[in-house]
């Protein structure tokens, strides 16, 4: 049997489609954890990586502090978390935000300090206030690169939050723990591909979401 | 704290062994990681057209969670050390290929006339004007590559004890000393940040051209993983 094989004979088992333990139910929980974290690390890394860019302060800090964060083991913090305030969402959640600021915050700053100042300098010799100018002239012209941040830091959190599924949580990570205690190869390849195919599906949104939000004139391509 | 260092027996090793295990197991798929980079960096820079599809398919292999990567591998490798290396070699690879290939293409296309002008072949070229001014991004990339792969290396203690000093997370639990996790969260983000410090040095002692404390332009790239090139 080899890794297709496996493939195979985990979809077309009916019994996998259905019930709380059914691929939709597993899948959807994945994508909640996954959405939920996104947007706690967006709501965390955006506007401070905005900010920064804008005043240009702070980069070297925010270096500093997104390096120290990439340091921290996820399933290290996961367990930690665990041990210290027990099962729930929250001990999941901490590692998995963790994980995606440092890329949501420096590539928001590196987007918005990258940004032409030619433009901007115009933008201020018209009269525009500086929250306007950041948001009408610096945002959409960052856009290309801001998202693409969001979107290392969604596929970092969609592949790690299989580990919800080791603190007893449910999610894509279930089929793969699950299988690897009950030695059900076909579960724990099912369970994979099923996350590969979830990464996939988050590139092709952020792909129709940068089609949709980026200005045309803007578009690299 | 009291018994920080009082590893449970049965993981087998003192604290410092499991130190020199976890380096073992995550920095030699780094290096193998660049060994493999390195070449096919190359051939996407000398064809144009591989460029994109590697980069795809390098995307879709970064995209498999570490523990179903480890837990697939088992029926080949078994419960081993070689399990936890294969999948973190193929990570640093998607890091590295990136990088090398932006750094590589940065070079100005004057720079490159001008040795081959002065007689330089391919090879020397390659070698003596290319490598050294992309350094600073290969470093860039290696710096993150290696510190994703410190972390990493601590899933491998669910496929059986081969976490290093992810073994003490799993022993956290099954002993309920929450000291061993802080002790196992604590070493490995000191070992990352050290890890770090001395590719920095290194960037420095192999770019002394560059000014020193002024960031080179290629680690403002935060993420060279860039799924970017899925996408474009």
């Amino acid at each position: 049997m080899n890794v297709l094989d496996f493939v195979h004979a985990f979809f077309s088992d009916s019994a996998h489609w259905q019930g709380y333990d059914g691929i939709p139910q597993r899948f959807w929980e994945h994508v909640q954890y996954s959405l939920l974290a996104l947007a706690v690390a967006a709501a965390i890394g955006l506007p401070v990586g905005l900010l920064t860019g804008h005043t240009g302060r702070g980069g070297n800090a925010l270096a500093l502090i997104a390096n120290a964060a990439r340091a921290l083991p996820s399933f290290g913090l996961l367990v930690l978390a665990v041990l210290l305030i027990g099962f729930g969402l929250l001990p999941v959640m901490i590692p998995l935000v963790v994980l995606a600021v440092p890329p949501i915050l420096v590539t928001t700053y590196e987007a918005v300090r990258s940004v032409d100042p030619s433009p901007v300098d115009a933008a201020r010799g018209m009269g525009m206030r500086e929250s306007r100018i950041l948001f009408q002239v610096e945002l959409p012209v960052a856009l290309p690169l801001v998202l693409s941040g969001l979107r290392s830091a969604a596929i970092q959190i969609v592949s790690t939050a299989t580990i919800a599924a080791y603190v007893s949580l449910g999610g894509l990570g279930r089929y793969i723990v699950d299988g690897l205690y009950q030695r059900d190869y076909e579960k724990v390849v099912g369970g994979a591909t099923l996350v590969a195919v979830l990464a996939l599906l988050t590139l092709a949104a952020f792909w129709a979401a940068g089609r949709l939000a980026v200005s045309p004139g803007v578009r690299r391509r | 704290m009291n018994g920080f260092f009082d590893i449970p027996s049965d993981l087998q090793h003192s604290w410092a062994g499991l130190i020199g295990l976890h380096l073992r197991e995550s920095l030699l798929p780094v290096a193998a990681g660049l060994l493999l980079a390195l070449p096919l960096a190359q051939l996407c820079v000398r064809f144009r057209w591989l460029y994109p599809p590697v980069l795809g398919l390098t995307t879709v292999l970064y995209a498999i969670p570490s523990l179903a990567f480890f837990v697939v591998l088992i029926d080949y490798t078994g419960q081993t050390e070689l399990t936890v290396m294969i999948p973190l070699a193929v990570y640093s690879l998607v890091v590295l290929v990136p990088a090398i290939v932006d750094g590589v293409r940065s070079v100005p296309e004057e720079t490159l006339a001008a040795a081959t002008a002065m007689g330089f072949g391919p090879v020397r070229r390659y070698l003596q004007v290319q490598l050294p001014i992309a350094a600073p991004a290969i470093m860039a990339g290696l710096r993150v590559a290696t510190v994703s792969s410190i972390s990493l290396v601590s899933v491998g203690a669910l496929i059986g004890n081969q976490g290093a000093l992810g073994n003490l997370l799993a022993a956290a639990q099954k002993y309920d000393r929450p000291e061993l996790a802080v002790n196992a969260v604590l070493t490995m983000a000191v070992l990352a940040i050290v890890c770090d410090a001395l590719l920095v040095g290194l960037r420095m002692l192999l770019t002394p051209w560059m000014p020193r404390g002024a960031r080179p332009k290629a680690a403002a790239r935060p993420e060279p993983l860039t799924a970017e090139g899925a996408a474009r």
